[in-house]
């Protein structure tokens, strides 16, 4: 048996749950956003500053629900200032501590991005606000950082759960690499479900679908990877949440790609929701089958 | 710093009292579960069940007996924080909370702790759980405030039988080692040494003589660093981001007859 079924289990429920999937939805969103807005064409700009827009209230929820799930949430400043010598604190090695810091920096930069896109739609008079935002000069710096920062946020928390001692988090090392993937892929298809009421152009809804059938493929090349990295561990899953990884598997991978392939009519509503809904279970059944264990 | 400090507790002699396990709750003033209402776990004698917030020492009862019930043993053995040398909980705690002391034990300050629970995951012995008074992960501080005042810890006070042992890391070492040397002649033969070694997590302060298999008494074979995992999480992680970013640029900026 594995060193890691003789430890206890940190309490991670349905608030890291909510976190792990708004933050990745927050971070991957401001992502294409920013690629989005450096690559694209001018007739993407209506799903950039959707992506922007997306990005920020999602981190500030992703804040709020770390601070209430803490044992002592009056506390939750100690994962950046030292309470003692208020000294700021950073533990390179600490994926806790390295994520506190891209979490806030990542908020302050979608926060200056959503603030431009107010801008430049007029929905705030200060013209000068338009600088923190693209073709600027000083708004390409921001959202560079910012989506280097939202990948950060997107992809951590799976490294966070494999730098632990607990049964499967500890026992692969492809859990960051699985959310981030799919942190991709649910992002897009926030996009296109906002994006498709939103008013963005055809093409680029186009250009976002190619992307996420691409990244849904990619996730299934990684599932695989992940349950075979983790050898006779992967046995734990035979049960109800085995059930469950594999109905994510066909619901919210294989049927979205077969919706868009056949091309059906709601095909930007039905394939992005089950996508979404995929990614929610994913982690779910990652949380939720190690806290069950021991 | 001073030299550093420890338990070393033999198992053979331990009687399954208890008395340790009281001993820490009153010095410690930790609150009852359940709020005092007895709750009986079925396992022997054993109501405590595993090491928390709110039992820094538990006595494990484990009954190994042949199917006739002719032939049979008692294990008992009083687990604790082993006071890792290289400890899993200190290296995640994001807030600075957990420290090693001069005495080269661990101790988790509670005015620190904002109860963010990472390091109850990254212990390998599953000792660390929330205080539900307090709020905060809490655990066995080795009685630090006893010790600076030339204490020894509570448990090893109230210990009968000298299954715990507190000292100096060299000092409890010598006894472990004469205790082995001693145990053969008395029919013993398959007593070892858990965690008194550096190649355990660097050694543990608090380490055991055993006579079965760690896996009997709850303890894991080959306990490991949290971190051993972080580079290669890392790098895959960069790997994923890099094939994110190129599969969006291709998708992106290739757009067929409709790219302006």
């Amino acid at each position: 048996m594995s060193s890691t079924f003789f430890t206890a289990s940190p309490h991670w429920r349905w608030l890291i749950l909510a976190y792990f999937f708004l933050g990745g939805l927050a971070g991957g969103s401001y992502f294409l956003a920013t690629l989005l807005d450096l690559f694209g064409k001018g007739r993407d700009r209506r799903l950039v500053h959707l992506g922007y827009l997306i990005a920020f209230p999602l981190v500030c929820v992703c804040g709020l629900v770390l601070t209430v799930d803490l044992g002592r949430p009056e506390r939750f400043w100690h994962m950046l200032v030292q309470s003692e010598t208020f000294r700021p604190i950073l533990k390179t090695y600490s994926p806790m501590s390295t994520g506190a810091w891209a979490l806030l920096l990542f908020g302050g930069c979608a926060f200056l991005s959503f603030v431009a896109v107010l801008a430049e739609r007029g929905w705030l008079g200060w013209p000068l606000l338009r600088q923190l935002g693209s073709p600027a000069f000083v708004g390409r710096l921001v959202t560079v950082i910012g989506a280097l920062l939202g990948v950060y946020v997107a992809g951590y928390t799976g490294v966070l759960l494999a730098v632990t001692n607990r049964p499967i988090w500890a026992d692969t090392t492809l859990l960051g690499l699985t959310f981030l993937i799919s942190a991709a892929s649910t992002s897009a298809a926030l996009l296109i479900l906002v994006g498709s009421w939103g008013g963005a152009s055809d093409d680029s809804i186009d250009a976002l679908e190619r992307f996420d059938a691409s990244v849904l493929v990619l996730e299934a090349v990684v599932i695989a990877a992940l349950i075979a990295s983790l050898g006779r561990i992967a046995t734990v899953w035979l049960n109800g949440w085995g059930l469950l990884l594999a109905g994510m598997v066909l619901g919210g991978i294989a049927l979205p790609l077969y919706v868009r392939f056949r091309g059906w009519g709601p095909r930007r509503a039905i394939g992005p929701a089950l996508v979404l809904l995929g990614g929610l279970i994913l982690r779910a059944v990652i949380i939720f089958s190690s806290d069950r264990l021991t | 710093m001073s030299e550093p400090m420890g338990f070393f507790t033999d198992t053979t002699v331990c009687i399954g009292c208890k008395a340790c396990e009281v001993a820490c709750k009153e010095w410690n003033q930790l609150p009852a579960a359940n709020g005092g209402v007895r709750l009986l776990s079925g396992d022997s004698y054993d109501n405590t069940r595993h090491l928390d917030g709110i039992h820094w020492r538990h006595v494990k009862f484990i009954e190994q007996f042949s199917a006739d019930r002719r032939q049979g043993r008692w294990l008992m053995m009083s687990d604790v924080c082993k006071h890792c040398v290289r400890a899993g909980c200190l290296e995640v705690c994001p807030t600075g909370a957990i420290v090693r002391t001069e005495f080269d034990t661990v101790v988790i300050q509670s005015d620190a702790c904002n109860g963010c629970r990472d390091c109850i995951g990254a212990c390998p012995f599953g000792v660390i759980d929330i205080n539900p008074v307090s709020g905060t992960a809490q655990k066995c501080t080795l009685c630090y405030d006893r010790m600076k005042v030339g204490l020894e810890p509570a448990c090893a006070k109230a210990c009968p039988t000298k299954s715990i042992n507190f000292g100096t890391i060299a000092d409890l070492k010598k006894m472990a080692q004469a205790r082995l040397g001693q145990l053969p002649q008395t029919g013993e033969s398959r007593a070892y040494l858990y965690g008194a070694d550096e190649g355990m997590l660097g050694g543990l302060n608090s380490f055991y003589l055993l006579v079965d298999k760690p896996e009997v008494y709850g303890l894991p074979p080959d306990p490991r660093l949290p971190s051993r995992n972080l580079k290669s999480s890392a790098v895959w992680s960069m790997l994923g981001a890099v094939v994110i970013t190129l599969t969006s640029l291709i998708s992106f900026r290739n757009r067929g007859r409709r790219d302006v």
